[in-house]
């Protein structure tokens, strides 16, 4: 069985056409003066999913957020959440919670009373309270620490403590905002494995936004890649990397070669070709492209391979000379100046200690991929 | 070459500090004469301290400064923090800019403009002058003071710390008094002292808007030093400046432990 | 947990409209209430100021006339209007010593104001490098100074100053002067309590804008080439500016209504527009006189004022 990726996914509902949306944002817009931070978005995010927003700063994924918690209103469109739509309720009458960047941890208060406070908000009976906060601590692993204050704490800990307060109330929606920004990066990888763990656990929706792709992709059942206020593509995060569909996706996302050129000839399976300077590759059939129309052919640089000598049985091959090497451990990367003059990005897993066709600077090299290698954009 | 510059600045500190203290200590060291003149010293004595407490227009005047002080000042806060808020949090309403140049005005309006106005507002309203009069006018120009301290504390407050209470079920009101206000306390605080420091040791003002029967410690001392200097008077200014100096000085070094300990917490916890 | 199909429908939804009506409210009543307050008690006493200035002396409680009221209907209020001119105002340009005391006045808090620069900087300059841990320490003992009476600061140049004073015998001891020196009672006297008195109020904006600088650029400056004295020149003084700007404004303003450093160390012969103000008021209970004299005073001062709120509201936008 051939599948996208190297995950197989059971949990699917974006394929149900029969799937109730549980979170949806309609034709969403938000301006801040003549700024449009949200430009006419629309989004669905199903229960129990893991979503992120991913994006550069800037391009509106927080303003989002934030209009989901309530901090914002929408200045047209709609969100709905389980079919209500949340215009008008101000945040501390939504059933979403909200991590914080900052972790916004009240200074005055102990580790237990922070995690109280948003149960006392509701009126919980004092004895339930301290069973959830027992309850939350020792899903954080923080018991030991319920009667310190938030300074006495390191980064970690007070990255657990903010999740455990915004858990505590058990909210339907679980909002996190940067949640593993503050965090150096041997403790923001075990965190990942640890936030997956716990929305299993819980069975909460979460909406994370980062503008750390490795994140995102790790932790994200979906990912919605935003750009200056509207999604530019929204599907798992294998379907993001191997079929993104716009140059700007291609280049967010990991390394990319893109070869210019023009659909040559479209055959029953496969299209060819012609390069900006004449040279022929064949791909798999795309999308809806007519001969003569102006395309552009994305291929990642894991999916080339280089070698001396012009490989027999390449569908694709183009000769040029290596320009400059590098070799990382794990993986050389080559970048490889072909002869019409484009530049190349191959990289090679070191799967062996010992390299059987070794190349340096300036050798002659030949670069192929298959036909179903890369992806046809048309925009 | 940084030898020198810092033998330099190490000068030019010294020199400053004792510009601005050997005046201070001078009169405190004289306040012990036992002579009557303040410039030769006769023995220590105390006896100035003594005479002080059976002086009964300076206790009265004393007692009449602590309460002027101490109701100012707690008006003048909480109209100070409201100003300091609304300098902060509301960037756009009507009339703003003349909001915070009310404000920021009175902290360099010479104070005789601000008595003589004061004074004619209270004639004009119809008001007896008096302890009340001097109270309202020592709140206007405190609640200035307050306002900046507390203005430049709320500049640098963490709005997601609001946002989390919010978003926690806290309403907007339950949020100031559980989480912004016990936060920006301190700064409060040291507001609230400022201004009753302030209420303590106005003269003008409190001249041009007291009445019979308020007369406040300063407007007693100065009606004393313009007939001369005495060792009766160096003992009052010693105990009023006692009084400012261990209260100061108390608050930074609780401020000073705290903010100590603090570290060390943080230092224990980055170590795990 | 709040429930949303409770929050969001119709009855929930008319239960959060008045909470939101009642944020408006406490928004606009935190706005409403120091706003009154200043308006009454700092905007309208200038206002009453200044229709003082243009009435006349009266030997009367309140002791002007007209004192405008409505004992004689409408009609007498608005005849009392027509009594106000602004005579006053041409008795503070006919009598000269009025013109003198605001001139002088501004003199001598502009070359106060440069001797407390002068002093002030090289204090603020040696806090500033300082080893970190004793900065805090030195700011203290900056700020101390300034919680203790102003009067008793004042008044305890007294002692120091006066002809038989602490200074005159040092000297005399040391045999630097033959004569006492006559400092009381002269300008140099007041200089020094304004200098004296003011110098927190210097020192403290100069030395927040001194640490905030890096000290690398004056390195960088070394580096390529310049002596201290010239980067100092060239790169530090530039930096502090803002720094100076704000001392100076916290420190001339006020000196120049000054009336407490004038009077009890400037003696009867110096003439300072604060004091005459206070002796309008006081000694010749002329009102009228006093409150044009304030007119003018604020006249004088709005330019500086205007500078130095200015400089509020911009060191306010950068601390956010």
């Amino acid at each position: 069985m051939k599948s996208l990726g190297s995950i197989r996914r059971d949990f699917a509902p974006w394929n149900d056409p029969n799937a109730k949306p549980y979170i949806q944002f309609d034709k969403v817009i938000k301006k801040f003066g003549d700024f449009t931070a949200v430009n006419n978005l629309s989004l669905t995010i199903f229960e129990r999913e893991f979503f992120a927003l991913l994006g550069a700063s800037g391009c509106g994924k927080s303003t989002l957020l934030r209009m989901l918690a309530g901090f914002e209103e929408p200045t047209a469109g709609r969100i709905l959440l389980d079919g209500q739509d949340l215009r008008g309720i101000p945040p501390y009458k939504r059933p979403v919670n909200m991590m914080f960047q900052s972790y916004a941890l009240f200074p005055h208060m102990t580790v237990e009373k922070n995690i109280a406070f948003g149960l006392k908000q509701e009126g919980m009976p004092a004895p339930d309270i301290e069973k959830r906060v027992a309850e939350m601590l020792r899903l954080v692993k923080l018991e030991q620490f319920a009667k310190r204050k938030p300074h006495q704490l390191s980064g970690g800990q007070r990255q657990r403590v903010a999740l455990a307060r915004s858990v505590a109330k058990r909210p339907k929606v679980l909002l996190l905002d940067e949640p593993l920004g503050a965090l150096d990066k041997k403790l923001r990888e075990e965190t990942q494995f640890e936030l997956m763990d716990l929305q299993q656990e819980l069975g909460l929706t979460f909406v994370v936004v980062t503008h750390d792709q490795e994140e995102a992709m790790t932790m994200a059942d979906r990912i919605a890649i935003m750009d200056k206020g509207e999604v530019m593509q929204v599907a798992t995060p294998a379907e993001i990397y191997e079929a993104p569909t716009s140059r700007f996706v291609a280049h967010f996302v990991g390394n990319v070669n893109m070869f210019e050129g023009k659909v040559a000839e479209r055959a029953a399976n496969t299209t060819r070709i012609t390069g900006a300077t004449g040279a022929q590759i064949v791909v798999e059939n795309a999308a809806e492209t007519a001969n003569g129309a102006d395309i552009v052919f994305a291929i990642r640089p894991e999916k080339i391979k280089v070698s001396s000598k012009k490989p027999a049985d390449a569908v694709n091959a183009l000769e040029g000379e290596v320009y400059d090497v590098a070799y990382l451990g794990d993986m050389t990367v080559y970048h490889i100046k072909l002869d019409d003059g484009q530049m190349v990005r191959a990289s090679a897993l070191n799967a062996s200690r010992v390299t059987e066709d070794p190349l340096t600077w300036n050798d002659r090299a030949w670069v192929s991929f298959r036909p179903d290698a890369g992806v046809v954009l048309t925009r | 070459m940084n030898a020198t510059w810092s033998r330099f600045n190490m000068t030019s500190i010294v020199l400053g500090f004792a510009f601005l203290y050997l005046p201070i200590m001078l009169l405190i060291v004289f306040s012990f004469n036992e002579s009557k003149l303040v410039t030769v010293w006769g023995g220590f004595s105390t006896k100035w301290y003594v005479s002080l407490f059976h002086n009964q227009g300076l206790m009265d005047a004393t007692w009449v400064t602590a309460r002027v002080g101490v109701i100012s000042a707690t008006a003048a806060t909480v109209l100070g923090t409201l100003a300091a808020i609304t300098l902060t949090r509301y960037t756009r309403f009507r009339g703003r800019v003349l909001f915070s140049g009310m404000v920021f005005a009175p902290l360099v309006m010479p104070e005789v403009i601000t008595g003589l106005s004061l004074l004619l507002l209270f004639v004009a309203v119809g008001l007896d002058r008096g302890f009340f009069t001097v109270t309202l006018a020592h709140t206007t120009f405190t609640m200035c003071f307050v306002a900046v301290v507390v203005q430049s504390r709320l500049v640098t407050f963490d709005r997601s710390l609001e946002e989390a209470a919010m978003d926690l079920g806290a309403p907007p009101v339950k949020t100031f008094f559980q989480i912004t206000l016990p936060v920006i306390l301190p700064a409060i605080i040291s507001g609230w002292m400022l201004a009753f420091t302030l209420s303590l040791d106005d003269l003008v003002i409190a001249s041009f808007t007291s009445g019979p029967g308020a007369t406040t410690l300063p407007m007693k001392i100065y009606s004393q030093v313009r007939l001369g200097v005495t060792p009766e008077i160096n003992a009052a200014c010693t105990i009023l400046i006692a009084v400012v100096a261990i209260g100061v000085i108390i608050a930074s070094i609780a401020n000073k432990r705290r903010e100590v300990q603090r570290q060390r917490d943080e230092q224990a916890a980055q170590r795990g | 947990m709040t429930n949303i199909a409770a929050a969001a429908s119709p009855s929930a939804e008319t239960a959060a409209l008045p909470t939101q009506l009642a944020k408006g409210f406490v928004d606009r009543l935190v706005i409403i209430i120091p706003y009154l307050w200043l308006l009454f008690f700092f905007l309208v006493p200038f206002i009453i100021v200044f229709k003082i200035s243009l009435s006349q002396t009266a030997i009367a409680m309140p002791p002007y006339m007209p004192v405008l009221d409505f004992s004689d209907g409408i009609s007498g209020y608005f005849a009392g209007f027509r009594e106000l001119n602004f005579d006053n105002y041409t008795l503070l340009t006919q009598d000269a010593l009025y013109f003198n005391a605001y001139v002088t006045s501004v003199i001598i808090a502009g070359i106060s104001t440069i001797l407390t620069l002068i002093v002030g900087y090289p204090i603020a300059y040696g806090m500033a490098r300082a080893p970190a841990t004793v900065r805090p320490i030195l700011l203290m003992l900056v700020i101390l100074p300034f919680w203790t009476s102003f009067l008793i600061r004042v008044y305890a140049w007294i002692g120091i100053l006066k002809p038989e004073g602490l200074l005159n015998e040092l000297l005399l001891s040391l045999h630097i002067v033959s004569d006492k020196l006559q400092i009381l009672n002269t300008y140099n006297a007041i200089f020094i309590g304004i200098v004296y008195s003011y110098l927190p109020f210097m020192v403290l904006p100069l030395y927040s804008s001194l640490e905030k600088m890096d000290y690398l650029l004056i390195e960088a400056a070394k580096d390529l080439g310049c002596p201290p004295t010239s980067a100092f020149w060239k790169i530090t003084f530039p930096l502090s500016l803002p720094g100076v700007i704000a001392g100076c404004l916290l420190v001339f303003i006020p000196a120049v209504g000054e009336f407490v450093i004038p009077d009890l160390l400037g003696g009867s012969q110096t003439l300072m527009i604060g004091r005459t103000l206070w002796n309008e008021f006081f000694n010749n209970r002329d009102w009228p006189v006093s409150s044009a004299v304030a007119v003018i005073l604020l006249l004088v001062l709005i330019i500086p004022i205007m500078f130095f709120q200015q400089a509020q509201a911009r060191a306010q936008e950068q601390g956010k």
